[in-house]
């Protein structure tokens, strides 16, 4: 019986992580392909299946002019506008929700939890119904097609998620320690910035990461309200896919695109083993 | 503590965020009223016309809401299962444990449209793996991509992997957090593996688990990018969701006032049936 256990449970695991696995394999060996190699039967293995190229690799680093794929300035863009969004949203969510841990609101029949709900039910806003009125408006103010444009939009979809884990990181956060430093003689912005911050480091690498993945992997809105003048890198690689499909650069470019949050994974499980983020993520 | 500091917390974020929105919100009310198509790009007045034409005459806009409410459930029971069993072995000791853990997690880390876009050349019916393994297993080609019922699966393993690690992530945080005391009891008491999930661990992991569930189901009311990318709806309708079908109407029809009619109304059929379903599963998965 336990022995029957131990083998479904391996079974089990070893499926999933091949399922996991599957798509990144592929892509790797796509990359290397030629038109001969894809086109001509499924091929799988390196040097036994195919002759290996560096072709789909090389037309990243060209310059579009040579038939290259410019991939440099969406990585860039998308870089910039998720940092820039991911750091508003954590200074303005974690202020908030400092605020509504600590101290209670009053308006009417709105109390703390009513707030608590309004910034995270921001999420269930569907994408699609922002984005046409968006789509008016920016253009009014002639930000459409601009990395400010973006930013803004950003911040709605990241400060929920903010908002969300420094809430329920705050109130775990024992209220003794800002009522100390208030006792000694901090007023309450300096008991906040020097006592309670530093003591919430986990918290706010959780909510930073959180907010880093969700800016990242975004299309949506970047294709709505974006054309030529700045792209994002999903829209960009997306791009590629409707044009004739060369299956090479397209694997190369999309490796390359979700290469660097794949580290934050290890990060997450780095915190996830020392216990930190059990506590944030409740 | 009684300052007025409160407010200088509380305000910039909240007035940052409310003023974002009220404008698209008051602007796709009103412009719910209005016939603003490509014709006629006016914020003229037109009364509900667009409702009534809503509820009598799209059947299209209903199909497409009632296949979101499918393959969102699914996916997300799937992810739930899957998720909590994963979780549960890796929370304990086990060979290779991190590295189960770190593979675990590295979807959630990729970008949905662009993994779609391998998953489509992986899904490809003549030049993809999957027919070619499954061909040299001597079975027919299967139409991931161009078959109405299939294409749904398709949607849904995509979603699956996807997302399953988001789902994992919040239940082993939400393991690792449990006391120990209950499981410590349960081994003295000699429970089975089996009845220690179903008395022990379940039940504590009932509120995680219904927190874990809600997140999910709002993201996944949102399947959007997948879609796009893997059947752009296709093949006819039949991977077609609501946000899709209002992005058609609104920005490629131009129907910016009916697009607008739909927003909101799918809006508030969101609002509505995501309260209930966290009541439902509140009283459901916590006894008392």
């Amino acid at each position: 019986m336990e022995k029957l256990y131990k083998f479904l449970k391996y079974t089990f695991i070893i499926l999933w992580t091949v399922f996991i696995v599957a798509p990144f394999l592929w892509a790797i060996s796509t990359s290397f392909k030629d038109f001969q190699s894809v086109n001509s039967k499924v091929t799988y293995i390196p040097w036994l299946d195919f002759e290996p190229t560096l072709e789909g690799w090389r037309v990243l680093v060209k310059s579009p002019a040579r038939g290259g794929v410019d991939i440099v300035e969406p990585y860039f863009n998308s870089l910039f506008v998720t940092c820039t969004a991911s750091l508003i949203s954590i200074v303005l969510g974690t202020l908030a929700a400092y605020a509504l841990s600590r101290f209670t609101f009053k308006a009417g029949f709105v109390r703390n939890n009513d707030i608590t709900f309004f910034f995270i039910s921001q999420r269930i806003m569907p994408p699609i119904v922002l984005s046409i009125p968006f789509f008016i408006f920016l253009s009014t103010i002639g930000l459409l097609d601009s990395l400010i444009g973006l930013v803004v939009v950003y911040i709605v979809l990241l400060m929920p998620i903010a908002v969300w884990i420094m809430v329920d990181f705050f109130n775990r956060v024992p209220k003794e320690l800002d009522e100390t430093a208030l006792i000694d003689g901090c007023n309450p912005y300096q008991a906040f910035y020097k006592v309670v911050l530093p003591n919430s480091i986990p918290g706010l690498i959780v909510a930073g990461m959180f907010c880093i993945i969700f800016g990242w992997i975004d299309f949506f809105f970047a294709f709505i309200l974006t054309f030529t003048e700045v792209q994002l890198l999903p829209v960009k690689v997306v791009a590629l896919n409707s044009s004739i499909t060369p299956w090479w650069s397209l694997s190369a470019s999309a490796l390359i695109s979700v290469a660097p949050l794949i580290i934050v994974a290890f990060v997450v499980e780095r915190y996830l083993s020392k216990g930190n983020l059990s506590g944030a993520l409740k | 503590m009684n300052f007025k500091h409160k407010y200088v917390f509380l305000f910039p974020g909240l007035f940052v965020l409310i003023g974002i929105l009220i404008f698209p919100i008051i602007f796709t009310i009103r412009l719910s009223l209005s016939g603003w198509n490509s014709y006629t790009p006016e914020m003229n007045f037109i009364g509900i016309t667009n409702y009534i034409r809503l509820f009598t005459d799209d059947p299209r806009f209903w199909e497409s809401f009632f296949r979101l409410s499918f393959l969102s459930v699914t996916t997300v029971i799937l992810q739930y299962v899957i998720g909590f069993a994963l979780a549960l072995i890796v929370w304990r000791e086990i060979k290779f444990k991190r590295f189960f853990r770190v593979i675990f997690l590295i979807p959630m880390m990729t970008t949905p449209v662009i993994m779609t876009v391998i998953w489509r050349t992986f899904f490809h019916e003549s030049l993809g793996p999957v027919n070619d393994l499954l061909g040299n297993l001597g079975v027919e080609p299967i139409l991931w991509l161009s078959d109405p019922v299939i294409a749904k699966f398709t949607v849904i393993i995509v979603e699956v992997w996807q997302w399953t690690p988001f789902m994992f992530l919040l239940l082993l945080a939400g393991l690792l957090s449990l006391p120990k005391e209950p499981f410590l009891a349960a081994a003295i008491d000699g429970a089975s593996p089996f009845r220690k999930f179903v008395y022990v661990t379940f039940p504590l992991m009932a509120p995680i688990s219904i927190g874990a569930i809600i997140i999910r189901l709002i993201e996944a009311s949102k399947i959007m990018d997948t879609v796009f990318v893997l059947t752009s709806g296709g093949p006819g309708t039949a991977t077609e969701t609501s946000s899709f079908y209002i992005y058609i109407k609104g920005l490629r029809e131009f129907q910016m006032g009916y697009a607008a009619t739909l927003s909101f109304t799918y809006l508030v059929i969101m609002i509505i049936s995501l309260t209930i379903i966290a009541k439902v599963l509140t009283k459901l998965m916590i006894k008392e």
